[in-house]
């Protein structure tokens, strides 16, 4: 152990379950700089485990900013202050000595609290399943580039496909809209050529299935596009809402 | 359900509506201004103008229901919407970020509006009632004098400064979201749009607001 070690007052949401009331409960750390939130975490719980208490319980994966479990609320921020990072690549760096924060989870009526820090996303999953693939017929493997593509095109839908689905923009909504999540699935289908035979279907059937499941509308704050670690734009909403507008006038009624 | 229905019923259709109505009521509130502005231009100028729109009156109450429609549309999806959002998002979070990642004009949408919806109230209950029902001065300049009196009442020209600069507020945001809620983003316009939308909240809180400030300052002249 170095002597570079800060001191920090982590203030955390503790919720047995679903439906009890729920509390912060402080805790005094010595961190290491080098050290990521998750990690400090991890040495909590190995103390609460030596002490017989509870450990708390938190989400994670990757812990490389690519699978979109890890999503905290820090200080009020999903992913914490540092803008385009996932709560997981979030270094104590980047925080005070004799710094307090306060770490809770996302909230929103759509993702209710199962235990501690982890909510359920799983509204995320249903809209997915309502419209986020494309269908293609199997076989032997396509020609490479067989489908040409322009690059401006394709860059705009691969930066729509950078969303990992982690919520933060939820969380970060006075209104808990998904309007970016959503916005992103719809764009990176609607710009290539693989997604046009269920393109205004789609984004019927997952603004459906996103209006079903709690989540707000959009008062265009870009809160979102503020919080969100992949950095999505809010360009990808206007899209949506043009697919959207387009697509009444294209579609009758939404095939079942 | 047919797709007009779903569509109206939808997040994104109710925010079309939102957008469409203000959308309108911006084009209407430009009218209105170059029409107040005749009141800089004297008492003649004034009561001329609003001497030209009773000969066409008919028209006149068409566009006024019309009006009424559009406002009573905005306002009903406004809370509505506001309504819904609440319970989408009941749980706050113990640190407040929202001063960091959203400005103040988007985040006020709601009260901004209900405040405009009051003032709106009393602007119809005193002007617009008393030009159009009410008891008209004996003076060669009706209309003006009118004005000029309402205007003598410092708390009265209060209620209209403070309305308008909340209008201001609620504008700044209003003209760049429509933009966003049609769908219409795009990496070099969108930021002149904002510009634009703030030269459009400005020209109209200030020369709105000038208006009670001059005649209160002219003391009923
Ligand atoms: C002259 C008066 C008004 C004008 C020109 C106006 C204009 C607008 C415009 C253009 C929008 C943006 C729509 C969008 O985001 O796409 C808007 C939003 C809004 N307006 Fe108004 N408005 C006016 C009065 C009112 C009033 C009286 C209310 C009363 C409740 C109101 C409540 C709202 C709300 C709540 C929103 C935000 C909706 C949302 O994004 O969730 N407005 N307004
Ligand atoms: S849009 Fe951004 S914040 Fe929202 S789920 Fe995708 S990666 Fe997370
Ligand atoms: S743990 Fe995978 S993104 Fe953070």
């Amino acid at each position: 152990m170095n002597g570079n070690h800060i001191h920090l007052t982590l203030n955390i949401w503790r919720q047995e379950t679903p439906s009890s009331k729920g509390n912060f409960e402080e805790y005094k750390q010595n961190v290491s700089p080098d050290a990521s939130i998750l990690e400090i975490l991890d040495e909590i719980n190995n103390h609460l485990e030596a002490e017989g208490k509870r450990p708390i319980a938190f989400e994670s994966d990757c812990r490389e900013g690519i699978c979109g479990t890890c999503g905290l609320v820090i200080n009020g921020h999903p992913h914490g202050p540092l803008p385009k990072t996932a709560t997981c690549q979030l270094h104590m760096r980047n925080f005070n000595d004799g710094e307090t924060l306060y770490i809770e989870p996302f909230r929103a009526a759509a993702f209710p609290v199962i235990k501690d820090l982890i909510v359920d996303r799983s509204g995320f999953d249903k809209i997915q399943q309502a419209g986020g693939y494309v269908s293609f017929n199997t076989g032997s493997a396509p020609d490479a580039n067989n489908i040409l593509i322009p690059k401006q095109i394709a860059d705009l839908a691969l930066d729509a496909a950078e969303c990992i689905g982690c919520g933060a923009c939820v969380a970060a909504c006075k209104n808990s809209s998904a309007m970016l999540f959503v916005a992103a699935k719809v764009s990176q289908f609607a710009l290539l050529p693989q997604g046009q035979s269920e393109r205004y279907e789609r984004v019927q059937a997952m603004v459906k299935v996103m209006d079903e499941n709690l989540f707000g509308s959009c008062t265009n704050t870009y809160a979102c596009e503020a919080e969100c670690p992949k950095g999505i734009s809010v360009s990808n909403i206007a899209r949506m809402n043009r697919e959207y507008i387009v697509a009444q006038l294209k579609t009758e009624e939404l095939a079942h | 359900m047919g797709w007009f229905t779903t569509f109206t019923r939808s997040s994104i259709g109710k925010k079309f509506i939102m957008a469409l109505t203000g959308s309108l009521l911006m084009i209407f509130l430009i009218i209105h201004f170059i029409g107040n502005m005749m009141l800089y231009f004297g008492p003649k100028a004034f009561d001329t103008y609003v001497d030209t729109l009773e000969t066409i009156k008919p028209l006149i109450r068409v566009i006024e229901v019309l009006l009424a429609l559009i406002f009573i549309f905005h306002i009903y999806n406004g809370l509505k919407l506001w309504y819904e959002n609440k319970k989408a998002n009941p749980k706050k979070y113990a640190v407040n970020g929202s001063r960091e990642n959203t400005d103040i004009y988007s985040r006020t949408m709601a009260i901004t509006g209900v405040t405009i919806f009051v003032f709106l109230i009393i602007h119809l209950s005193t002007f617009w009632a008393t030009f159009n029902f009410g008891v008209h001065p004996n003076t060669e300049y009706p209309y003006y004098t009118i004005v000029t009196h309402w205007f003598q009442n410092p708390f009265y020209s209060l209620i209209y400064i403070i309305g308008m600069i909340v209008l201001g507020y609620h504008l700044n945001h209003a003209f760049e979201s429509a933009f966003q809620t049609f769908g219409w983003n795009h990496k070099r316009y969108t930021p002149l749009i904002k510009k634009i939308g703030t030269i459009y909240a400005l020209i109209l809180a200030i020369g709105f607001a000038s208006i009670p400030i001059y005649f209160f300052l002219m003391g009923g002249k």
